[in-house]
């Protein structure tokens, strides 16, 4: 069977498929079609983000699916990648070990002096907390997760936790680590993962204010450095660099008081309001675990009466 | 076999890039292994290999991702069609050219990606020139590395074993 198409040199180190006089191109051989081909995926896909930017909610069982599958592959990768780590750490990785270990104890030592101090401090701070009829905080409860992947795609500021909805995680949770916040659990999560929007993605927010002075603002994730600016905060509040920045609650996501970093500039802004840039608190470079607040989301500060801002948390901007 | 070879290659570059990005955060931004390969897949197989390759990686990518679905997968399929195109009209087999193409093809995968999210979120264009710039390069140097390992690995390797053969002969002989 004669080709329709022939390669042929042409030019200067070019090769040109053309075809032949009065050859035709099967109607059938789709292949052949590359320009019907790229209309057809172009068109479908423009209909894909059509639907999802009209509704707002994606395509969940396309997500849901695929990245229930995806994350049993990632955990076992990030599960062989840590047993390599480990033999590496635990056997080959030793040298020193013996006097880091008389330090440590040391340290040990020292700590639990501190921890008893500690201890007793807080006993005290309970009970005037108690003499002037304040509730006490209720411990969050939460659970441990392991970071087992980071973002597929550059564009987002995601990773990806060990934790699923069989362990009680749901959709809108917020994650934290010993330092702040850290972000909040974005769509569905799989049995045994879940997704994890970083504060310092661009799509992300949280309700913030200023801890010295309360001045309420909300957090916003930024392409710039520091990767974080605070919004919505009047021209007339004194913020100054240094001043630590926490969660209002009011986004009804993060808890209430948790850290989210430290004013790194405060300027006058324009409009209304300043121009604050923020330095976060975690170092999202090197988070390993982190805790998830099983506290669905609008009842994590029940007793927050603030209505929730316009742009709420993590929303799409 | 072309095919699965083309699934293979896309699902490890997706497994390296989860991975990478889990180890350093600032590592995963600098290089997107899953253009890389949808780029090579395009250059080694024509537009409709690059077509249908860039389109999966990119929908799979945003799904995983958490974004918009269909942003990554159309900015891939677009930039999967037109370097087949391109790879299929100039010779390019030698590293340089293939630089370019790598170099060229990230630019304008992020110019299209950005673009695109810009559209949907009715918003401006935020283009981080430098991270881009930075991403091309390291795009481009490690698909000719995948270039260079694919075609003179199998050749090293068989010379490798006719030294080590004639070798051992030699001292047979002695």
């Amino acid at each position: 069977m004669r080709d329709p198409l022939v390669r042929q040199s042409v030019g200067f180190a070019s090769v040109r498929r053309i075809p032949v006089p009065g050859s035709r191109i099967p109607m059938l051989d789709i292949r052949r079609r590359t320009g019907v081909l790229l209309i057809v995926v172009t068109v479908a896909q423009l209909i894909l983000i059509s639907a999802q930017v009209q509704s707002k909610s994606g395509v969940p069982v396309f997500q849901e699916f695929t990245f229930g599958v995806f994350a049993r592959i990632q955990g076992g990768t990030w599960g062989a990648l840590r047993s390599v780590r480990d033999v590496w750490s635990n056997y080959v990785w030793l040298r020193g070990a013996r006097a880091e270990n008389e330090t440590l104890k040391r340290q040990l030592a020292d700590l639990q002096v501190q921890l008893q101090q500690k201890e007793a401090l807080a006993a005290r701070s309970e009970k005037l907390q108690q003499l002037l009829s304040l509730q006490s905080a209720t411990a969050l409860p939460t659970v441990a997760a392991e970071v087992i992947a980071g973002n597929p795609n550059p564009g987002m500021l995601t990773i990806t936790i060990g934790r699923g909805s069989a362990d009680g995680v749901q959709a809108d949770m917020a994650v934290i680590a010993p330092a702040g916040v850290v972000g909040r659990i974005v769509g569905p999560p799989a049995a045994h993962a879940a997704r994890v929007q970083l504060l310092i993605d661009r799509n992300a927010a949280a309700g913030a204010l200023i801890e010295r002075n309360r001045a309420g603002g909300m957090v916003v994730g930024s392409d710039r450095e520091p990767p974080l600016t605070m919004d919505l905060v009047s021209n007339m509040a004194d913020v100054k660099a240094g001043d630590k920045v926490i969660a209002s609650g009011v986004d009804g996501i993060y808890p209430k008081g948790f850290a989210i970093g430290w004013v790194e500039s405060s300027e006058r802004g324009s409009g209304l309001y300043r121009a604050i840039t923020v330095r976060p608190a975690v170092d999202f470079s090197s988070l390993e675990e982190v805790l998830v607040v099983l506290v669905p989301a609008r009842s994590a500060t029940p007793e927050d009466p603030v209505p929730a801002p316009a742009a709420p948390a993590g929303t799409a901007k | 076999m072309k095919t699965a070879a083309v699934i293979a290659a896309l699902a490890v570059a997706l497994v390296l890039q989860t991975t990478l990005a889990g180890l350093s955060l600032a590592g995963g931004t600098r290089v997107n292994l899953v253009l890389v390969a949808v780029i090579y897949v395009a250059l080694a197989y024509g537009p409709v290999f690059g077509l249908f390759a860039g389109s999966a990686a990119g929908l799979v990518q945003d799904a995983i991702a958490g974004g918009t679905i269909g942003i990554g997968g159309l900015s891939k399929t677009l930039v999967g069609f037109f370097v087949g195109v391109l790879g299929s009209q100039f010779i390019v087999s030698t590293p340089v050219p293939r630089f370019l193409m790598f170099f060229g093809a990230s630019m304008a995968h992020e110019a299209c990606f950005q673009a695109l999210y810009a559209l949907v979120e009715s918003r401006a264009i935020r283009f981080d020139l430098y991270g881009a710039l930075i991403q091309a390069v390291v795009n481009g140097a490690v698909g000719i590395s995948a270039f260079l390992v694919a075609e003179r690995g199998p050749d090293m390797l068989q010379r490798r074993d006719s030294w080590r053969r004639s070798s051992s002969s030699v001292r047979r002989r002695y």
